[in-house]
C-alpha cells in the first residue's frame, strides 16, 4: 500500500484515495466521437512513469495529479489539480 | 509417562512444567517449551501425517516453518485451526490435535492404496484434465473434490478475536537471529526507532539449535540482553510475530501470535494482531533454510533435515532416532554428525557428496528402517531410524522479492541471493547467503549502522559483537541438487507436501513445458501451504539439468505473501459481522421500527422493506401497502436518494454537461426526470432535476449511486470544468425526504400545508407541521404523489404530523417492496436493475429525452454497437404461467439461445398476476411474442408475452392536474 504525500494533509495510505484516471485520458465535454474512442478504449498502458489523476476521497477530497511509476510505484510528484 | 526418546538434560525446555496433550485422542505429555513435533517425537511418535496426493506416510521433516509434512489440525470448534505445522506450534495444557489426511485412521489409511494407483495419476493431471473442458471436468471434479485440498476446513464460527495495530519506525528489522540482534542493537544504540520482529517465541535464530558466543557471552544471553536493550531505548521487540508481507513504500504485515494455534485466549484478548508497519528502513535478517537430498525414499518417516535433527537434539533434548545416517554436501554433514553423537544417537555413516559419498534409498515404509548408501562407487546397506541431510543452504529471500528486490544466482551455493534493493531495504546473514557466525553479525552490525546514518542518526557508540562458535561451522556453502546415482526418480521427492517426485519433473520436460511458470503449475510444484520453501529450487536444478541449461535461465517464480500461511480472521480483524461496513442510520429509523418494519439492507443503509401488519407476510404486506397507495395514500421514506444544490451564474451550464436531457428550458419552480450517461455512453443513474430559484437547483439521483454520483459531480466540477461559477453541494443528509402518494394526496397536502399544493413537476416551499419545507410534485408509483423535503434536525415532526393525517384519509406508511411493485406496474426504470451499466439510454426507450450533444456521455453515446438493431431493449412481460423468476433468461423456444432477460419482477398492484420487465433483443418490434423466462438454478419456467413497459394508467390520468 503505497504511502501518498497530499499536498494539503500530508503523507497518507493509499487507502484514503481513489485513482480516477491517467491524465491524457481525460476528455473534454466536446470530445469528438473518435477521439473518445480512443481514448476510452485504445490508451497506453505504460511501463514506467504514467501521469494519473487521484484523489483524496476519503481525506480532503481534493483532486492530485501523481507522477508515479507503474514498475516501482516510486511517486516522482504529487501536486493539487488542477493547477491554483 | 516415560517419554523414550528425551535425554535426560538440556535443551530449552522447563522440565518442571509438564504439559499434556492429545494426538488423535491418544494422551501424551512433553514440557513447556516443545513444539508439538519436538514433544510426539519425545515420545517415540515418528508419524505424523499422510502425504496428499499417494497417502504415503509422513514424519517430521524440519523443525521450524518450512516443514511440508506433519500438519495437524489442532484446537477444538470455533478454535479449529487446519494444516497447522507441528513445528510452529508450542504445547500447551490441553492442546489436541488430529491426524488429516486419512481415513479411518493414520496408521491405517485406506487412501494409502492410491500408492499402488500412483502411475495413475502422473504430473499434470489436473492441468490437463482442465484443458480437457467443461466434459472431462465433469467426470473427474467430484474424484479432485474430495482429495483436493490439505486437512479440513473449520466447521465452526471463529470463536475468536482479532484485531489491527498501525504502527511506524525509523528501522523494522525482520528476523531476530545473529545478523537482525546486530542490526537491531546497532540501529537502536544510534537513536533510531526500531521494531524487531521473529516468529519463534524465542530470540536467538541459530543460537537456538547451534549454541555459541556472541558479544563476549553465551549467544541466547545476548540475544536477550539485545532485546532488552532495544526496549530500553523504546523500541518493541515483537515475539511469535512473522512478517509476512513486504509491499509498497516500506509497508509490511506482521501476523502477531497471542496464543498457540487452537488455544484460548487469555483474559478475552485478541487471539493475534495485524500490524500494519510502516518503516522508513527494513533489515531483512531472515536466515536460510536447507534444503533436502534426492534419492529413493527420501520422503520416509525417519528421513529430515539436518538442521531439524541438530534442533531437536539441542532445543528440545529429544533424539529423533537411535541410529542415525547423515548425509551431506558441505561441513554441515560433519557438524551435525557430532551433535547426533554427543547426544547418545549413534551416527553408523556420514556421506559427504563432496568426496562421493551419496544415499541411494531410505528403506522402510512406515518409518525409515535402513538406508542404501554408495561411496566411491560401492554401496551397502546400513540399518538406520534417521537420515539427517542437508543439500545446501537457500536464503530466505520471500519478502525482499516481494519489496521488488533483485536476485543473483550463487553456483556455489546453489541458490539465489538478494541483490538490488528496490525499496529502503538490506537483507544481511544467511538470509543474503553470508555464511558463519562472525560474517551474520558483522553483516547485520554494518547494516544496522548504516540504516541509522541514512536517516540521518549518529554512529552507535560501541563495538560489534564478535561470535565464537560452539562447533566448527561451515563457512563454504554447498550444494548437491542432483539425483544419487542407482535412486529411483519415481519415489525420490522434490516438493514432499504436492507430492511431486524428480520423475513428474522430468515428465514436465519429456512434454515440453521448458517455462518455470508452466512447469509449477504442471506438476504443482510449490503451490501446497508451504509454498516451496524447501522445494523449490530442488526442482528448478533438476529441470535446468534436464534441459541441460543453468537454474538461472530456468527462472524463478515470484514470491508472493504471505510468507507463512495466515488465518483470514487476523486479515478482517475487527471488521467482521455487524463490523464488516460502516451502518448509515435514517434519522427516521426509531419511527420506522415503531411502525413495525421488516428491513433490507440498501448500500450501506437498512430502508424499511414493508411494516406487516399482524398475521402478515412481508409479501402479503407489500401488497397491501402498494393497493393502498393506489386506493388511498400512503407515506414512505426516500431520503437516501442523493441529493446535489447546484447554486451559481453557471448552474444551468455545469447542469446542462451532467444530464443528457435538457435544462436550460427548466422554468424558475419545475422540475423534471433526468439521466446522466456514463463518457462512454451507457446511462449511470437517473434522477430528477428541480429550479428552487433563478440560479438554485436541486438534483437527485438514486440511493444506490449516490456516492459515485457526488464523485462524478467533483470530478466535473473540478477538472472538467473548473472556471464555470458554481457551488456543487452534497446535501442528501441534510433533507429528508418524504413521500406522500395516492389520490388522497393532493387532498392531504393542501390541508396540511393550508396552501394549494404545486402541479405535477413542480416545486413549491410551503410550511408543514410549523416547519418549513420544499414540495416537489413528482410521482414515482403512478399516483399523484408529492416529495416533502424537511431538513433532518425537523424530521420527525413532520413525518408525525403526516404519518397521522395519512391514517385518517385512510392511508399508511409502506416500505420498498411496495415502492417496487408499484414502480414495475408503472414501467418505471431503476438502477441496479434496468440502469445496469449495460444499457444506454435507446436501449431504455430514453432516445426523445436526449439533447443534441455537450453533455458528458454524448461522444460515447455515438459509437456504431449502440446503433445495433438486436440489442436488449426495455420492453414488459405478462407472465402466461403465474411465473416469473426475476433475472430468468428469456428465450424463443425451449432450447434455444437467450435473447434476453426479467431484468425486474413483480405482480399486479391491481388486479391478479406477474408482471415484469426485461431487456430482450429487438424487444420493442416483438411486442405480442410470447418467450419462455426459464431460471434453471431455480427450476423455475413458465411462458411470458412481451408488452410496452406500461401496465397502469398509460395516458397518466391518475396525476393530471
Ligand atoms: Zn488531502
Amino acid at each position: 500500500m503505497m504511502l501518498i504525500a497530499c499536498p494539503h494533509c500530508g503523507p497518507r495510505a493509499h487507502v484514503e484515495f481513489t485513482y480516477e484516471r491517467t491524465m491524457d485520458a481525460i476528455l473534454s465535454v466536446d470530445v469528438d466521437p473518435d477521439t473518445a474512442v480512443a481514448i476510452l478504449f485504445q490508451r497506453e498502458n505504460p511501463r514506467g512513469p504514467s501521469q494519473e489523476l487521484w484523489r483524496h476521497t476519503y481525506g480532503c477530497r481534493s483532486w492530485l495529479r501523481l507522477t508515479r511509476n507503474t514498475v516501482t510505484h516510486d511517486l516522482a510528484e504529487v501536486v493539487a489539480w488542477p493547477p491554483a | 509417562m516415560s517419554a523414550p526418546f528425551r535425554n535426560a538434560a538440556g535443551g530449552l525446555i522447563d522440565r518442571a512444567r509438564a504439559v499434556r496433550f492429545t494426538v488423535d485422542g491418544r494422551p501424551y505429555e512433553g514440557f513447556a517449551g516443545d513444539t508439538l513435533a519436538s514433544a510426539s517425537l519425545a515420545n517415540g511418535v515418528r508419524l505424523m501425517g499422510r502425504s496428499f496426493k499417494y497417502h504415503r506416510p509422513r514424519g517430521v521433516f524440519g523443525a521450524g516453518v518450512e516443514e511440508p509434512n506433519a500438519l495437524y489440525g489442532v484446537g477444538e470448534g470455533g478454535r479449529f485451526e487446519p494444516n497447522t505445522r507441528a513445528t510452529d506450534v508450542f504445547l500447551y495444557e490441553g492442546l489436541t490435535a488430529i491426524s488429516q489426511n486419512c481415513w479411518p485412521n493414520l496408521p491405517f489409511d485406506i487412501g494409502a492404496v492410491s500408492q499402488v494407483a500412483a502411475p495413475f495419476i502422473p504430473a499434470g493431471f489436473y492441468y490437463k484434465t482442465f484443458f480437457g473442458g467443461p466434459r472431462l471436468w465433469k467426470v473427474y471434479e467430484h474424484l479432485i473434490r474430495r482429495a483436493a485440498g490439505l486437512g479440513k476446513p473449520p466447521q465452526h464460527r471463529d470463536v475468536d478475536r482479532f484485531n489491527h495495530r498501525a504502527a511506524f519506525c525509523d528501522v523494522l528489522v525482520v528476523g531476530a537471529g545473529p545478523a537482525g540482534l546486530a542490526a537491531a542493537d546497532a540501529a537502536s544504540a544510534a537513536g533510531a526507532r526500531v521494531i524487531m520482529v521473529e516468529q519463534d517465541r524465542l530470540a536467538g535464530g541459530g543460537f537456538l539449535r547451534d549454541p555459541a558466543m556472541a558479544g563476549g557471552d553465551d549467544g541466547l544471553v545476548w540475544a536477550m540482553a539485545v532485546a532488552t536493550r532495544v526496549k530500553a531505548e523504546g523500541g518493541r521487540v515483537l515475539s511469535r510475530s512473522t512478517a509476512t508481507g513486504f509491499y509498497d513504500h516500506g509497508l509490511l504485515n506482521v501476523v502477531q501470535r497471542h496464543v498457540e494455534p487452537g488455544q484460548i485466549t487469555r483474559d478475552d484478548g485478541a487471539a493475534q494482531t495485524l500490524w500494519r508497519v510502516r518503516a522508513r528502513r527494513v533489515v531483512l535478517a531472515q536466515g536460510s533454510l536447507e534444503r533436502p537430498l534426492l534419492f529413493s525414499g527420501n520422503d520416509r518417516p525417519g528421513v529430515m533435515l539436518a538442521s531439524a535433527a541438530r534442533s531437536f537434539v539441542t532445543r528440545y533434548a529429544v533424539r529423533p532416532g537411535a541410529l542415525a545416517v547423515v548425509a551431506g554436501c558441505d561441513d554441515h554433514a560433519d557438524l551435525t554428525a557430532r551433535v547426533l553423537a554427543a547426544s547418545g544417537i549413534e551416527v553408523i555413516a556420514v556421506m559427504d557428496s563432496r568426496v562421493g559419498g551419496r544415499v541411494v534409498a531410505a528403506l522402510g515404509s512406515r518409518a525409515v528402517t535402513g538406508a542404501i548408501v554408495s561411496e566411491a562407487g560401492r554401496s551397502r546397506t546400513v540399518a538406520c531410524d534417521l537420515i539427517a541431510v542437508s543439500g545446501g543452504q537457500t536464503p530466505t529471500v520471500h519478502l525482499h522479492m516481494q519489496a521488488g528486490g533483485g536476485l543473483a544466482w550463487d553456483a556455489q551455493a546453489g541458490a539465489f541471493a538478494p541483490t538490488t534493493a528496490r525499496q529502503n531495504q538490506v537483507s544481511v546473514g544467511a538470509g543474503a547467503g553470508r555464511q558463519g557466525l562472525e560474517a551474520a553479525l558483522a553483516d547485520g552490525w554494518r547494516a544496522g549502522v548504516e540504516a541509522a546514518q541514512d536517516l540521518g542518526l549518529s554512529r552507535p557508540m560501541g563495538a560489534r559483537p564478535r561470535g565464537a562458535a560452539a562447533r566448527p561451522t561451515p563457512t563454504v556453502s554447498g550444494c548437491c541438487v542432483t539425483l544419487t546415482d542407482g535412486a529411483d526418480a519415481k519415489t525420490a521427492f522434490i516438493d514432499l507436501q504436492n507430492d511431486v517426485t524428480a520423475a513428474d519433473i522430468d515428465l514436465a520436460g519429456r512434454q515440453g513445458y521448458r517455462s518455470v511458470e508452466h512447469l509449477k503449475r504442471f506438476t504443482t510444484l510449490g503451490m501446497a501451504s508451504d509454498q516451496g520453501k524447501t522445494s523449490n529450487l530442488l526442482g528448478l536444478a533438476r529441470m535446468a539439468q534436464a534441459s541441460g541449461v543453468t537454474v538461472p535461465q530456468i527462472g524463478l517464480t515470484t514470491f508472493r505473501p504471505p510468507y507463512t500461511p495466515v488465518t483470514l480472521g487476523v486479515l478482517a480483524g475487527e471488521a467482521v459481522g455487524a463490523e464488516a461496513a460502516p451502518r448509515r442510520r435514517l434519522t427516521l429509523q426509531s419511527a420506522h421500527a415503531a411502525a413495525g418494519a421488516v428491513w433490507q439492507p440498501s448500500g450501506y443503509w437498512s430502508r424499511p422493506r414493508a411494516y406487516p401488519m399482524s398475521g402478515e407476510t412481508s409479501p402479503q404486506a407489500a401488497v397491501r401497502e402498494a393497493r393502498t397507495v393506489r386506493d388511498a395514500v400512503g407515506l414512505t421514506d426516500v431520503s437516501t436518494l442523493g441529493k446535489f444544490e447546484v447554486v451559481g451564474p453557471d448552474a444551468v451550464a455545469f447542469l446542462e454537461i451532467i444530464c443528457a436531457t435538457s435544462v436550460a428550458k427548466l422554468a424558475v419552480g419545475r422540475g423534471r426526470y433526468t439521466i446522466m450517461l456514463r463518457e462512454d455512453g451507457i446511462v449511470a443513474d437517473d434522477g430528477t432535476v428541480w429550479r428552487l430559484a433563478d440560479q438554485r437547483y436541486l438534483l437527485t439521483s438514486s440511493t444506490g449511486g449516490a456516492d459515485t454520483m457526488a464523485h462524478r459531480l467533483s470530478y466535473a466540477r473540478r477538472v472538467l470544468t473548473p472556471r464555470l461559477q458554481v457551488m456543487v453541494t452534497a446535501v442528501q443528509e441534510c433533507w429528508v425526504g418524504i413521500a406522500v402518494a395516492g389520490p388522497n394526496a393532493r387532498a392531504l397536502v393542501d390541508q396540511a400545508t393550508g396552501a394549494a399544493p404545486p402541479r405535477h413537476m413542480s416545486v413549491a416551499a410551503a410550511r408543514l407541521a410549523d416547519q418549513p419545507v420544499w414540495l416537489l410534485a413528482a410521482s414515482y408509483s403512478g399516483e399523484r404523489a408529492f416529495e416533502i423535503y424537511v431538513r433532518s434536525y425537523a424530521a420527525q415532526v413532520v413525518w408525525s404530523d403526516l404519518e397521522r393525517r395519512v391514517a385518517a384519509a385512510g392511508g399508511r406508511v409502506y416500505g420498498l417492496d411496495a415502492m417496487d411493485l408499484l414502480r414495475i406496474e408503472k414501467g418505471h426504470i431503476v438502477t441496479g436493475a434496468e440502469i445496469d451499466g449495460r444499457t444506454c439510454p435507446y436501449d431504455l426507450g430514453l432516445t426523445k429525452m436526449l439533447r443534441k450533444g455537450g453533455f458528458i456521455g454524448w461522444a460515447g453515446l455515438q459509437r456504431r454497437d449502440f446503433q445495433r438493431p438486436n440489442r436488449p431493449c426495455l420492453v414488459g412481460l405478462d407472465a402466461l404461467d403465474g411465473v416469473l423468476p426475476e433475472g430468468a433468461m428469456l428465450l424463443p423456444r425451449a432450447g434455444a439461445a437467450p435473447q434476453g432477460h426479467v431484468s425486474s419482477a413483480g405482480r399486479r398492484v391491481t388486479g391478479e398476476g406477474a408482471i415484469g420487465l426485461g431487456l430482450v433483443a429487438s424487444g420493442p418490434d416483438r411486442i405480442g411474442e410470447v418467450m419462455i423466462a426459464s431460471s434453471p438454478t431455480r427450476r423455475l419456467q413458465g411462458r411470458v408475452r412481451l408488452t410496452a413497459p406500461l401496465f397502469y394508467d398509460a395516458e397518466g390520468a391518475r396525476y393530471v392536474d
